[in-house]
């Protein structure tokens, strides 16, 4: 990885930081094209135990019950190779994974 | 002198509850994996530090853990512990892809949806881990959608046995109310090329070939909530269970009736006799007393706890029909838990032990086979499943 790279910042949910061992957020170096889908390659990279908790083995897609959002716009709904939006390129801002509130 | 170690999968945890071989004091540990559902845990009969664990979420889907120290530390299989190489490889302990292969012969693609139309095989969970009785390292993986998976590496890679799927029956499978899954898995220790299995619902089947091919054995059972009552498949059979020094002779508790097979499933019969309800979902074996058998009578599947709020274990001492009730230390009024299918073990102490949990959090002990009980916790998260290690 190209330490000249620009960090990202990532905020997972709580359950997904205490089976990676993460205190707080995470800040990655990303490969261009900047989009989930790379963010992620470079995340489970960086931290292997969770490949398959944000995205099906398999398949690739997101799970259903997990979003992501930046800059205040929910875009877990658009292509995962949709680049993001530049205060998050510049780590200005996270990219946030977001667990759906549900139940009691 | 000899321990116990029960091994307890609940809603928001897992929990291990240790004691010497009196069964009197206990000491608690836990949540371990707090806030994650933990449907099953077991040891290796082999090597009872290594236990396997199925750690599962609606969020995050599923994770394996293992121990090698008793369930001091736990790690992923595959993962290097507290490593943040960016060359380690991904995960794939929690990979469970189905088999869909032409080499394999059959792949298929759908089964049966509660509507009757056909609905893709889609991987949820696993349900139950059944440790290999001679390598540390093997394990299966009964799974929902249902299907079995072997892992010869300590559980760091999975891979389907396809024959059970590919027995032709697949696409007439479809799931009961918890879901199409695998629940049971009983290795035969006389032979080693000899697995059961049993699904929800699609009934129990058979490999006698190491799990290459499998025929349904489902002969005598009947449901009248199916089509044809006594079809080949498509049994809600809700736990099957086996005596080791007996392999031949199993136990069932189907969604209604108890069942019984001398001839390794080929046939069976009912064995209900003078049970006050035969619905339930768990049944076990005294490790000592082949024909002892243990059940937890369920008022109906519409009511999912004991009749008139009395929680009782039903021990039958004839292999079947005649049965007591044992209720000493066992709550006798207002008492509305269920006690699910996996929840139920024996250990090997000279006084079998026997140990259940409740939805209701509580984990019952007898250290006398059953003749009076006490709760080792009383509020833990709904228990999912119980096993116990007996240790030298």
């Amino acid at each position: 990885m190209d330490s000249t790279q620009p960090k990202i910042r990532v905020q997972l949910p709580y359950h997904l930081r205490t089976l990676a061992r993460i205190d707080g957020d995470v800040w990655l170096a990303v490969a261009s094209p900047l989009t989930i889908a790379s963010v992620l390659d470079a995340l489970e990279a960086r931290y292997p135990m969770l490949a398959g908790t944000i995205r099906d083995h398999d398949t690739r897609q997101r799970r259903p019950f997990l979003r992501f959002f930046a800059c205040e716009e929910d875009l877990s709904l658009q292509s995962p190779d949709m680049p993001l939006p530049t205060a998050v390129a510049e780590g200005r801002e996270p990219l946030l994974i977001l667990g759906a509130i549900a139940g009691g | 002198m000899s321990s116990v170690r029960v091994l307890v999968g609940t809603r928001k945890g897992a929990f291990i509850l240790a004691s010497d071989g009196k069964r009197k004091d206990w000491q608690v540990s836990g949540p371990h994996f707090a806030g994650w559902e933990i449907y099953h845990m077991k040891g290796s009969p082999v090597d009872p530090n290594r236990i396997y664990v199925s750690q599962t979420s609606g969020w995050f889907g599923q994770i394996l853990q293992a121990s090698n120290d008793g369930g001091q530390t736990w790690h992923q299989p595959g993962a290097k512990p507290d490593d943040a190489t960016p060359q380690w490889p991904p995960v794939k302990s929690n990979r469970f892809s189905y088999d869909t292969s032409d080499k394999t012969g059959k792949p298929l693609t759908t089964h049966q949806w509660y509507d009757g139309t056909q609905h893709p095989w889609e991987f949820k969970r696993v349900w139950h881990l059944e440790p290999s009785l001679t390598d540390p390292d093997t394990v299966y993986a009964g799974v929902e959608d249902a299907a079995l998976f072997r892992s010869t590496d300590a559980g760091v890679s999975w891979h389907e046995l396809p024959g059970l799927r590919g027995h032709g029956s697949g696409p007439q499978w479809q799931p009961g109310a918890g879901g199409m899954c695998l629940h049971s898995v009983i290795l035969d220790p006389s032979n080693p090329d000899r697995i059961y299995i049993a699904i929800s619902a699609a009934g129990a089947f058979r490999t006698d070939d190491g799990g290459a091919t499998w025929k349904p054995i489902n002969k005598g059972l009947y449901s009248k909530y199916i089509p044809n009552p006594a079809a080949e498949t498509g049994h809600c059979v809700h736990h099957i269970a086996m005596n080791p020094k007996r392999p031949g002779v199993l136990f069932m508790q189907k969604h209604w009736d108890v069942m019984r097979s001398d001839d390794a499933g080929d046939n069976w019969i009912k064995i209900s006799g003078n049970l006050p309800t035969d619905f339930g979902f768990v049944i076990d074996v005294h490790s000592h007393q082949p024909d002892t058998i243990y059940v937890v009578p369920i008022k109906s599947d519409s009511e999912h706890f004991p009749i008139n709020g009395k929680l009782q274990v039903f021990r039958s001492r004839t292999g079947g029909n005649e049965w007591e009730p044992l209720t000493k230390g066992l709550p006798q009024e207002n008492c509305y838990v269920n006690v699910l299918r996996d929840a139920m073990a024996v250990d090997t102490l000279d006084d079998c032990g026997v140990y259940f949990g409740t939805t209701g959090g509580q984990v019952y002990c007898s250290a006398d086979a059953g003749d009076s009980w006490s709760a080792i916790v009383h509020d833990l998260p709904a228990v999912l499943s119980v096993e116990v290690q007996t240790l030298e």
